[in-house]
């Protein structure tokens, strides 16, 4: 770490004293929490940009009844990979860039606890995304059998790409895994004095909780692929009831994995959420504890909810009960949480800056998706909804006007903070207002759809559906299109052109975060902060 | 089935006038399955009436909430912002309202459980049924075999390839229809037994409300009972390879006195064709090639591809194969009884002698094979008389 500089005048090397080598070597053998974070971010953009691309496909070839564009076999790796690399690729990544950009400032820790594995955890990522697309190009395409592999789809009639595909999911939990330690040590160890538990910013609290789902789950991917490496070429029979096995146990495992997962990717959100409404709302957070107690209890009941995926595999009906109560127990925090949020705003002395725009989306658009998630906890109305657009829409509801317009809300939100500059406001308002028209054209009807009977990963459907998945597809293209303003907009940040930021950079911003300078210096919190 | 061919001209107009479509659509569909365009189906059971109920309750509850909840939200964006000169109260928090708003939501989940669980055990009793049927899903079809009568069929997609490419316009029924629907009684308590060959399935028909997976290996089990005779339509709902999307199902319900007519009928046909088969002399080679030309588009070309190339790396190709340019036998071999591990069917139980001798024979003369030799029926009697 740094040492203290003394006789500048006859060192005026150290004059520049974050001492960062120039270049690729920045970027490559990096221990630096914010330019790893960076690189996570950057990432992440382009993930969402490839992962975004399959999904431009499908919905060309939806857009009308018959087959236009590509052979049902290439639809459905388009399905799977856009799964894969948006989960994995998109919004994980840019949960990890902003715990590290984002963590050490608020807790006033110098850096993350263990640097290099930061650097490793990282780089592994685009070997891994490398391997997974290289597969689009092989003899046979990419994995097909959608982004949650069902055995025996996965083992037995797969084809030769399976081997890439776990080579690929198993560095992504390497990753992962070291990424969540990392959030973990860093938080349990190197916390600034008087930074006491009960006073750790919400985002940390989320981030917290989520590293542990990560290290209890990502495990069981690994070993749900494992298995369907060794049956597909080691001759076991995990998921072959011919030789024993059961292709239902690869649903359980999965899920297992799965339901935490569907957590992982929207518990940051929760705390970025509520740092920001506090900020633009000039207003503490309402009900904090319970906060803290809602995001732990629905991490907890993340685990013993796995079966709702799984409601017509033909489970006993005690089990089915069991999985209906327990999904239908976590609307109780999760509203908890909304309300918390509107409580906060109630009678503050608002102004609706992007962040704070998307965020005010994020509560109405995710809740949403929260009350889709409810009916699916309906079991008898569930099997009406399995496996159909309804399905699709619920999901996207809380992954992309969730977790993606939480993220796309951080951005805004610290980016001055790390570029020193103001992003431009009106284009960020029009990307805003795009983004949130374009992406309702997209997922509302498949509500629609969904109900009337459409099953999702189809390529073609009857053509009763025709109008509302032309009317989709509308939607899609034009919210790919609106993310390019996104990356204008952080295009102009990062090349320095705008208003510059202040240290405080919002009137009602708290926190350790936006007591250092803007942007933020190579190394910040040397000497720790003491938070009274 | 092709029940509603005189509709047929609408499918070009479809595109440019959805709405004059979609009511022609719905006017040209029978009586049992009613066309949803923005909601779930009623549907034509008790069950399916209860699974409707439940779904709207739940949907109005969450309707109901969200207006308060989104109501107080732009309420206060409208009231409480700062162009309007706000000061920002301090308060952050009170126990007595976090106990309230955790309280509430437990109370309307309760009252949501009960019939919920009600609904959900009445779906699940299978017992008491008086006619059952195993439902087994391959890639890309359906079998159905009635356990009381010697009755049982493959049912697979009616709609032809070239509606599919754009080649030809689109029936209203399109991608719904099958060649053979299952037929059930009305009025009687049906159970079902699903199964697969393959890959997992999901045997889906919106108007029973049913939605169960066929799963290879394993057993699952579910009953209906119809009281509106009518044509049903449903679909295979879990991704189960490249036609996933092109496996409906289609079920025709009939009075208990039609329905046992057709069953009379379809054992008196069984007969028949047996007794054909038994007789029949050879084909000649373009009675082969016409008949084989078409089993080949409904059975093969999902995988071997129309042009006989396959799918790289996913599906082998037939055109030069060894196989199909080979010795016969081992060509008859694989198409009877498929290839285990792969994606290759046994053929032998799914099409009849005629239909498998043709398509065999197709298959070395099409595509510049031009092996110029004709496989009989008898060959392929002979093969399945042999066994494995």
């Amino acid at each position: 770490m740094s040492t203290q500089i003394t006789g500048t005048l006859d060192a005026p090397g150290h004059l520049d004293h974050d001492h960062k080598p120039r270049g690729l070597a920045r970027w490559l053998f990096s221990t630096n929490h914010k330019d790893i974070g960076t690189l996570y971010l950057l990432f992440s953009l382009t993930m969402l940009f490839i992962g975004g691309s399959l999904a431009m496909v499908i919905r060309a070839e939806l857009f009308q009844p018959g087959l236009q564009f590509v052979d049902p076999h290439f639809f459905n790796q388009m399905t799977t990979v856009h799964g894969l690399v948006m989960v994995f690729g998109a919004v994980m990544p840019a949960f990890v860039g902003l715990a590290n950009w984002m963590i050490p400032l608020m807790i006033g820790a110098p850096d993350m606890a263990l640097p290099r594995v930061n650097n490793w955890s990282f780089w592994i990522l685009p070997c891994a995304f490398t391997i997974l697309l290289s597969t689009l190009f092989m003899e046979g395409g990419a994995p097909a059998a959608g982004w949650t592999f069902y055995a025996p789809l996965s083992t037995t009639y797969s084809g030769d790409s399976t081997a890439f595909f776990v080579l690929a999911v198993h560095l992504m939990g390497v990753s992962s895994i070291m990424g969540a330690i990392n959030v973990i040590v860093t938080i349990w160890n190197m916390r600034a004095p008087g930074m006491t538990w009960m006073k750790m910013p919400l985002f940390v609290w989320t981030w917290l909780i989520t590293a542990f789902l990560l290290i209890a789950v990502m495990p069981v991917l690994a070993g749900v692929v494992t298995m369907v490496l060794t049956d597909k070429y080691f001759g076991t029979s995990f998921f072959d009831a011919a030789g024993g096995g059961d292709p239902v146990m690869f649903q359980h495992i999965f899920w297992f994995f799965g339901h935490p997962e569907v957590y992982i990717m929207i518990l940051p959100a929760f705390g970025i959420v509520s740092s920001i409404i506090p900020t633009f709302a000039r207003k503490p957070l309402f009900g904090y504890e319970s906060m803290v107690v809602a995001t732990a209890s629905i991490a907890f009941l993340s685990f013993i909810v796995w079966g709702h995926h799984m409601f017509t595999t033909g489970m006993p009906v005690v089990a089915e009960i069991f999985f209906m109560y327990a999904t239908m127990l976590i609307a109780v925090p999760t509203g908890v949480k909304v309300f918390n949020w509107v409580a906060t705003m109630w009678r503050g002395s608002m102004t609706f800056e992007v962040p704070m725009m998307f965020s005010l989306a994020f509560i109405v658009l995710f809740t949403i998706g929260g009350f889709s998630g409810l009916m699916l906890a309906i079991i008898p109305a569930d099997f009406q909804y399995q496996d159909t657009y309804f399905v699709v829409a619920h999901f996207h509801y809380v992954l992309v006007t969730g977790a993606v317009f939480g993220i796309i809300a951080a951005v805004y939100y610290w980016i001055p903070k790390w570029t020193g500059v103001m992003y431009n406001e009106r284009l960020a308002q029009v990307h805003f207002w795009c983004s949130l028209i374009s992406v309702n054209m997209l997922f509302f009807p498949m509500h629609f759809v969904g109900l009337a009977g459409m099953p999702r990963r189809i390529p073609d459907y009857a053509l009763q559906f025709a109008d509302l998945n032309a009317f989709m597809s509308i939607g899609g293209f034009l919210f790919g299109l609106s993310q390019l303003l996104f990356v204008w907009g952080v295009v102009r940040c990062m090349r320095g052109i705008g208003e510059r930021a202040t240290d405080q950079v919002w009137e009602g911003a708290q926190g350790l975060e936006w007591e250092v300078p803007s942007p933020a210096p190579y190394h910040t919190f040397d000497t720790p902060p003491v938070v009274k | 089935m092709r029940h509603h061919s005189s509709g047929s001209r609408q499918a070009r107009t479809f595109l440019y006038h959805p709405l004059a479509a979609a009511t022609l659509l719905a006017a040209s569909l029978p009586a049992g399955a009613q066309e949803q365009r923005f909601n779930m189906t009623r549907g034509a059971t008790e069950i399916s009436q209860q699974v409707f109920d439940l779904h709207m309750t739940i949907f109005y509850i969450c309707v109901a909430i969200a207006a308060i909840v989104f109501g107080l939200m732009f309420w206060s964006i409208v009231r409480h912002r700062k162009s309007r000169g706000v000061v920002p109260a301090q308060f952050h928090g009170s126990m007595k309202i976090e106990l309230v708003w955790t309280a509430i939501p437990v109370l309307i989940l309760v009252a949501m459980a009960v019939p919920a669980t009600r609904t959900l055990i009445a779906m699940e009793d299978a017992s008491a049924s008086e006619l059952t049927v195993l439902v087994t899903g391959s890639q890309w079809k359906w079998h159905y075999k009635y356990l009381d009568y010697p009755i049982e069929f493959y049912s697979v997609l009616a709609t032809p390839r070239a509606q599919i490419a754009n080649e030809a316009e689109k029936d209203p029924d399109y991608l719904m229809a099958v060649d053979k629907p299952l037929v059930l009684p009305t009025g009687k308590k049906v159970r079902f037994l699903l199964t697969a060959d393959d890959v997992i399935h999901s045997w889906w028909v919106p108007d029973f409300a049913i939605k169960k997976d066929a799963v290879p290996g394993f057993i699952n089990e579910t009953w209906t009972r119809v009281d509106k005779p009518g044509l049903y339509y449903g679909k295979c709902a879990e991704l189960c390879g490249r036609d996933h999307g092109f496996m409906p199902v289609a079920v025709d319900v009939k009075s208990p006195e039609e329905f046992e007519a057709w069953t009379v009928a379809q054992v008196a046909a069984a007969e028949q064709a047996k007794a054909e088969a038994a007789t029949a002399g050879p084909m000649a080679m373009d009675e082969l090639m016409a008949l084989g030309q078409k089993v080949y588009d409904s059975a093969c070309v999902a995988c071997h591809q129309a042009n006989g190339e396959g799918l790289a790396g996913v599906f082998p190709g037939l055109k030069g194969s060894a196989i199909a340019v080979g010795e016969p036998a081992a060509h008859i071999h694989i198409v009877l009884f498929g290839k285990a591990g792969t994606a290759m069917q046994a053929f032998g139980k799914q099409l009849s002698a005629k239909e498998l001798a043709a398509v065999i024979t197709y298959e070395r003369n099409a595509w510049g094979n031009a092996k110029g030799d004709m496989v009989q029926p008898a060959d392929v009697a002979a093969a399945i008389e042999k066994g494995e």
